[in-house]
């Protein structure tokens, strides 16, 4: 996936330099914790808006998650595991967040629109089989870049709502951003299922794409 | 086949054992989730403003009375003995009694909130009563001070707050709700009531405020549940 780079500053670093394959792996037991202890935490209140005023839009209200989906046991059980893995979770994004600025790798990573939309929308059209030639990539193509920026963005909205219904006193004006704290645990769902979409999409394409999988563990060619 | 009753004996004996060996070194996820609540108790307490106020809400955001869920610990309903009262104790100078009217004849504290419970849902009623620093203030309450224990009638349920909490303006002892006197299912005659903890802190059904020098847990604190449990 890695293909040579005529910029320099990239002669000398492998395609996926350890801190981000380290943070890449911790994640995975990380946000498999974090998602099914929230869904245990949610089967306490399957059902989205306040007491009395349920929001009509949402067409599961009391419909709990699948057993399988959840971790923890019960509510306290479930709501232990989710406070506690948190914080580490938390502290491998900003590991992460602080990499991706300082090593300049953002350059290579993240979807700038005016550079990445013609590529990941020829890239999408290459995927559903409208065109026949794959567009030319250098490091990722626009589609990759946009789908792992999304994901940060998911993963900071996911953490920003959490805190919002974990303190809406304390963090009112958090709470306030997402409009109040049951529109702000809405958000916390809906940031899970965009997480959850994306890492279907990822493993399927990754499953396409093996070498990937590879680099994930090697760290790749450098270069 | 004696063979195999000896080894699942000795198996059974061992677990035993290793649970009599004390669960911290058995179950390292027990330990380590017992470890990083002690950090999230600090966190939390550490995030508590004792002067931040839960937002007071228009009478437009009151839930139906219908819709707002209450929870007892007792097979029914508990309702008070005749003869009740609330007593007020612990590390205070004028240990004290209180009868509804005489709570009724402290400064009086009306305030409409969003309450917030531990299964994820909200709703908003209004509440009326005595501030808990109010009844602190009134027993002269030692410097020593630092937790305050509610019990209540409704199969001997309990919980501790940290002192800074029980302070907090918004935390009453509430016998009005939503305009009238409080009914039983939400803990008449007389409950804690706060914005600032989730509901399983808030005790119904009242019999006890004691002022400690060390925190008593909680029935569902004791049970797993946060202790802090800050909003």
């Amino acid at each position: 996936m890695a293909e040579a780079s005529a910029d320099p500053r990239w002669r000398k670093r492998k395609a996926q330099p350890l801190t981000i394959r380290l943070a890449h792996w911790i994640n995975i037991p990380l946000l498999l914790i974090m998602a099914g202890s929230g869904l245990q935490i949610f089967s306490a209140y399957p059902a989205l808006g306040p007491r009395g005023a349920q929001y009509a839009w949402y067409p599961l209200q009391g419909v709990s998650p699948p057993g399988w989906a959840t971790f923890g046991g019960w509510l306290a059980g479930a709501r232990n595991w989710h406070f506690a893995l948190a914080w580490f979770l938390i502290l491998n994004g900003l590991i992460y967040l602080v990499y991706f600025i300082a090593s300049g790798e953002w350059r290579r990573r993240l979807f700038i629109p005016g550079r990445d939309t013609p590529g990941a929308i020829r890239m999408f059209a290459y995927y559903v089989r409208a065109i026949r030639q794959p567009p030319p990539m250098d490091f990722y193509n626009g589609l990759q870049r946009l789908a792992y920026t999304s994901v940060i963005v998911f993963a900071l909205v996911e953490v920003l709502s959490g805190l919002a219904i974990y303190k809406p006193v304390q963090l009112w004006w958090l709470a306030a951003i997402f409009g109040g704290y049951d529109a702000a645990r809405v958000v916390h769902l809906g940031a899970l299922v965009l997480i959850v979409l994306f890492v279907i999409a990822h493993l399927v394409l990754v499953a396409m794409h093996p070498r990937a999988i590879l680099e994930m563990f090697t760290g790749g060619k450098r270069g | 086949m004696a063979r195999l009753l000896t080894r699942r004996k000795l198996i059974l004996g061992l677990g035993a054992a290793t649970m009599l060996a004390g669960c911290e070194k058995s179950r390292p996820a027990a330990f380590f989730l017992r470890a990083m609540g002690k950090w999230n108790q600090g966190v939390e307490s550490a995030m508590f403003s004792p002067t931040r106020l839960a937002p007071e809400l228009p009478p437009s955001a009151d839930t139906p009375a219908d819709a707002f869920p209450s929870y007892f610990i007792s097979d029914d309903m508990p309702f008070p003995p005749d003869n009740w009262s609330l007593k007020v104790g612990g590390l205070v100078a004028k240990p004290m009694v209180l009868s509804l009217d005489d709570l009724k004849r402290m400064a009086r504290v009306d305030l409409r909130v969003r309450h917030h419970c531990v299964e994820g849902w909200s709703a908003v009623a209004g509440w009326h009563g005595v501030r808990v620093s109010e009844i602190a203030k009134a027993a002269g309450a030692d410097p020593r001070v630092r937790y305050v224990e509610f019990r209540s009638f409704d199969s001997g349920y309990w919980s501790s707050w940290d002192l800074e909490s029980a302070m907090h303006p918004q935390t009453i002892l509430a016998y009005g709700m939503n305009g009238h006197e409080l009914y039983p299912d939400h803990g008449a005659p007389l409950r804690l009531y706060s914005p600032v903890k989730l509901g399983y802190k808030t005790v119904k059904y009242l019999t006890e405020v004691n002022f400690l020098p060390n925190p008593t847990g909680g029935y569902w604190e004791n049970q797993g549940y946060e202790w802090f449990a800050g909003v």
